[in-house]
């Protein structure tokens, strides 16, 4: 092979700005979905969507189920599902109120404590994978029945008040809901650690091939424990939001919220057979959710039909996205 | 070995396929350019090519996995164009893959019968399942085999002759086979001839591809030369090998096993396997690599050569035994501080063990060493990208760039980034399994020479290869197993390939008969354990 023929296949696809405006688009199907709903829902609602106030309501509305979703991505780019993520929000945020009212530690040690608690209920998740073997399926069915029970033992099934370490998490900063700050600094972390980071770049390659990850000498083991663990913080920082916007840890909080996390990740463009994924499109498969169900609300449709149009929706998003990626290859 | 004389009827239409101004893109790459070809019945057309130069690629068009961009196909008198694998092979088409297509965890028969179970009222009928699937087995030699267990847990070239039984159970009339002999070894590739023969004398029209060029001559009648999209031409299959490499490459290439041996016996000892043992798998295996020396491994399917390679390097443990790396002792199944050590492996099928097939060729040659190059837990990006596409060019891997998908790339070219991986690592003992598999003959060089590199610095490689010429070419030693045990070791200058084979096909059952080998002094257990009989080489031609 000479240079010459090395030079030949490296010949580009132009870089003028038409292609790359087209290939921007055709590679953020995702975004461009977003950009379309918000223009429709602009006209529906007689333009009540795009004001200041609701935009703020839908990032509000968005940060816990995007906060979930970041850290569902990590578990389902390593070729895993997290179903455990709502009930470890409702478990931490009832540990942390329970430390502060109960046990009386400091406003900062009950938070500390709850976040930690995440991290563990996600690092036993990862332990069950990595060396118990067991499917992630199934070690997180258990640890969702496991630690919603928790949540209720503690509780005695009642909410109970937060420290105002957690209710800052429900307040404002200025004008700026601290919802919305948190969902912008646990989407950059998400997006940070994917792709700059070791143990990121380790995800993408067990999720790819875990066998080939682990003759290439990546520590498979140890990561898919990091995977979980990252999982179940970031599971417990949405939960301190939740409970901090009702000032109070409710032992049925973010109940089902495991699936709206997936249908998240999944619309932003992640594979569940693992590999794939960006913190980019978990943001905007969230956003698409919220913004749905926002749209809804101002068209005043019924919440029963909200449900059936919420699962056409996400039917419609992923089948899509099939169709745009084999468009491509093909 | 001559070609084979005459078909059975002049007379009759013989034009099978035909290809008209055929063209493929894939995205910016222009990879097939008006491609003219004709397959007729009762002939094995052998297409050549370096990697990536779109062998793969024109058979998936004809069997309907891709799309053509331009021109058309004519087979069997009528222009078709197939959407699907099914509709190709309802039509008559069979293709065997290069890269292995089985769903591991079902059955060996289930495999071979996929997308076309027998079945009553929806329901699979069993029974037919065995049957059919004992017979397609028994013409690709493998009558004994269980057909009930998974084909995950077979070897790569058991699995490949599954594939051929599979292709085979097709009534074809055109069968395309895409490298299938790269992973077997003489004695099946000969199995897989004589079916062809067989064939071929039933009016079946076939497209061979492979990187060998002495089978051209031994099983096809003509060959058809590809480079970098083009079809140079197509040409009897005696043309003389040297013509074919200057089509192929567009260059002569002197020396197809360019080693340079440095002779001295007493350097240092970098990998020292004492008295190995791994259930019946492995035998009390003794094995020391030398720096600056090429151990070769040979011998048959099942001998063990994978399980040794994959015990030392630490993918799997074993019972008893010591492995030593430049005089450091290993843990067994301690594959991380194989690594540390300077261990590195080459597996034997990349695309299941060697590559994550979405993430780039960057990423790819960087997993060994992504963590010793981080600061703070953050990869060193441009660090890794640059040396990277260093080593990438230092092997000459034919890429768009290192962010292109390593699955986008041609097979030999893959097989080089895996390479890349152990290069950029520095690594001082490298095992080699099946190195060579799928590469392409200017490619193989370009390997060769860098094994030739890495040793002239002062590392050794330890190469199981089932490809004879090339462990006779480029090995100072070479060491044949048998049945789990090493058998002998001969000198590659003295060497011939009849005395290698005569050491891997010998009856090691009866216990006096290990050889060069000591006994075992360790463990109770494993000698008295008599080596498995599954892996036993194909009897006849499987003619029928
Ligand atoms: N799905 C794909 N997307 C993009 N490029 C592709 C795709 N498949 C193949 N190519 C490119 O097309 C070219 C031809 O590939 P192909 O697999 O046909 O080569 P080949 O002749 O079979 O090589 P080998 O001997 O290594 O098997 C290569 O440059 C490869 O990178
Ligand atoms: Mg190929």
């Amino acid at each position: 092979m000479t240079t010459g023929q090395v030079g030949a296949v490296r010949r580009r696809a132009g870089q003028d700005p038409k292609t790359w405006s087209r290939r921007f688009v055709a590679n953020n199907g995702p975004l461009m979905g977003l950009v379309v709903l918000c223009v429709i829902l602009e006209f529906a609602s007689h333009h009540v969507f795009l004001t200041a106030g609701n935009l703020s309501n839908v990032l509000v509305q968005a940060s816990t189920i995007a906060v979930l979703a970041f850290g569902q991505t990590f578990v389902i780019v390593a070729a895993g599902i997290d179903l455990s993520v709502g009930s470890a929000a409702g478990l931490t945020a009832m540990v942390s109120a329970w430390m502060f009212t109960s046990a009386q530690f400091p406003a900062g040690i009950a938070l500390a404590a709850g976040l930690a608690c995440g991290v563990v209920v996600g690092a036993v998740n990862g332990l069950a994978v990595a060396w118990g073997k067991l499917p992630s399926f199934i070690a997180t069915l258990a640890m969702l029945s496991i630690a919603r029970g928790l949540t209720f033992v503690i509780s005695g099934g009642k909410p109970i008040p937060t420290p105002s370490s957690v209710s800052f998490f429900g307040s404002m900063i200025g004008p700026i809901p601290v919802p919305i700050i948190v969902l912008a600094v646990m989407g950059i972390a998400c997006a940070v650690v994917l792709n700059l980071t070791v143990i990121g770049r380790s995800m993408y390659a067990v999720g790819g091939n875990i066998e080939a990850a682990r003759l290439a000498g990546l520590p498979v083991k140890r990561i898919l424990v990091t995977v979980f663990a990252l999982s179940g913080l970031f599971a417990a920082v949405a939960g301190m939001v939740i409970a901090g916007r009702l000032q109070s840890a409710q032992p049925g909080a973010a109940t089902g919220y495991e699936l709206n996390s997936i249908a998240a990740v999944v619309i932003g463009g992640a594979s569940l057979a693992g590999g794939v994924g960006r913190a980019s499109g978990t943001l905007v498969g969230a956003l698409i959710l919220t913004v749905i169900n926002n749209g809804l609300n101002l068209l005043n449709v019924s919440a029963f039909w909200q449900q059936v149009v919420m699962g056409v929706v996400i039917a419609l998003a992923v089948f899509i996205d099939v169709i745009r990626h084999k468009g491509l290859s093909h | 070995m001559a070609t084979w004389a005459g078909r059975e009827d002049p007379s009759a239409p013989t034009e099978l396929l035909r290809l008209t101004g055929v063209s493929k893109s894939f995205g910016p790459v222009s990879v097939l350019r008006g491609i003219d070809l004709t397959v007729h019945r009762g002939e094995v057309m052998v297409l050549l090519g370096e990697n990536g130069a779109g062998k793969s690629t024109l058979i998936k068009l004809i069997a309907g996995i891709h799309r053509l961009d331009s021109g058309s196909i004519q087979f069997d008198g009528v222009p078709v164009q197939f959407h699907s694998v099914a509709q190709g092979e309802a039509a008559g088409i069979a293709t065997i893959h290069q890269e292995l297509n089985n769903v591991p965890q079902l059955s060996v028969a289930e495999n071979i019968l996929l997308g076309r179970l027998p079945s009553r009222a929806g329901f699979v009928t069993p029974g037919a399942i065995r049957r059919r699937a004992r017979q397609a087995l028994a013409r690709v030699g493998l009558s004994d085999l269980d057909v009930d267990q998974p084909v995950g847990r077979l070897g790569v070239a058991h699995q490949q002759l599954i594939e051929i039984a599979h292709a085979l159970d097709v009534e074809a009339k055109l069968l395309i086979l895409d490298e299938p002999t790269a992973a077997l070894t003489a004695e099946e590739i000969s199995a897989l001839f004589a079916i062809m023969v067989d064939l071929r004398s039933r009016g079946v029209g076939m497209i061979f591809i492979s990187h060998h060029l002495d089978e051209v001559a031994r099983v096809g009648d003509r060959v058809a030369v590809l480079r970098d999209g083009d079809l140079i031409d197509v040409v009897p299959a005696d043309t003389d090998q040297a013509r074919l490499v200057r089509m192929m490459v567009g260059r002569d290439i002197a020396d197809q096993y360019p080693r340079h041996r440095q002779t001295d016996g007493e350097s240092e000892v970098l990998l020292d396997v004492e008295h190995l043992c791994q259930g019946k798998r492995l035998l009390d295996i003794c094995l020391r690599a030398r720096a600056g020396e090429v151990v070769g491994l040979a011998g048959l399917v099942g001998a063990g050569r994978t399980e040794l390679l994959r015990a030392i390097f630490g993918a799997d443990h074993y019972d008893t035994g010591v492995v030593q790396v430049c005089g450091r002792r290993l843990a067994s199944g301690r594959l991380r501080q194989g690594i540390r050590e300077g261990l590195g492996l080459v597996p034997e099928d990349r695309k299941s063990q060697g590559l994550v097939a979405q993430a780039s060729v960057r990423e790819n040659i960087g997993y060994a060493t992504l963590a010793s190059t981080a600061h703070a837990g953050f990869v060193d990006r441009a660090g890794q990208a640059g040396r990277a596409e260093a080593v990438a060019r230092r092997l000459r891997v034919r890429m768009r760039d290192v962010d292109q998908p390593v699955a986008d790339l041609s097979g030999g070219n893959q097989q080089k980034v895996v390479f890349a991986r152990w290069a950029l690592a520095g690594s001082q003992v490298l095992l080699l399994d099946e190195p060579t598999r799928g590469v392409d003959v200017g490619a193989r060089v370009e390997i060769y020479e860098f094994i030739n590199d890495i040793t002239a610095a002062g590392a050794t490689v330890v190469m199981a290869s089932s490809d004879l010429p090339e462990v006779l070419g480029m090995s100072d030693r070479i060491v044949v197993m048998n049945s789990g045990r090493i058998v002998g070791e001969i000198p590659a200058d003295q060497a011939t390939s009849d005395q290698v084979m005569a050491l891997a096909v010998r009856d090691v059952e009866s216990p006096e008969a290990s050889g060069g080998a000591n006994p075992p002094e360790v463990s109770g257990e494993t000698d008295r354990a008599q080596a498995p009989n599954h892996g036993d080489p194909i009897k006849d031609g499987g003619n029928r």
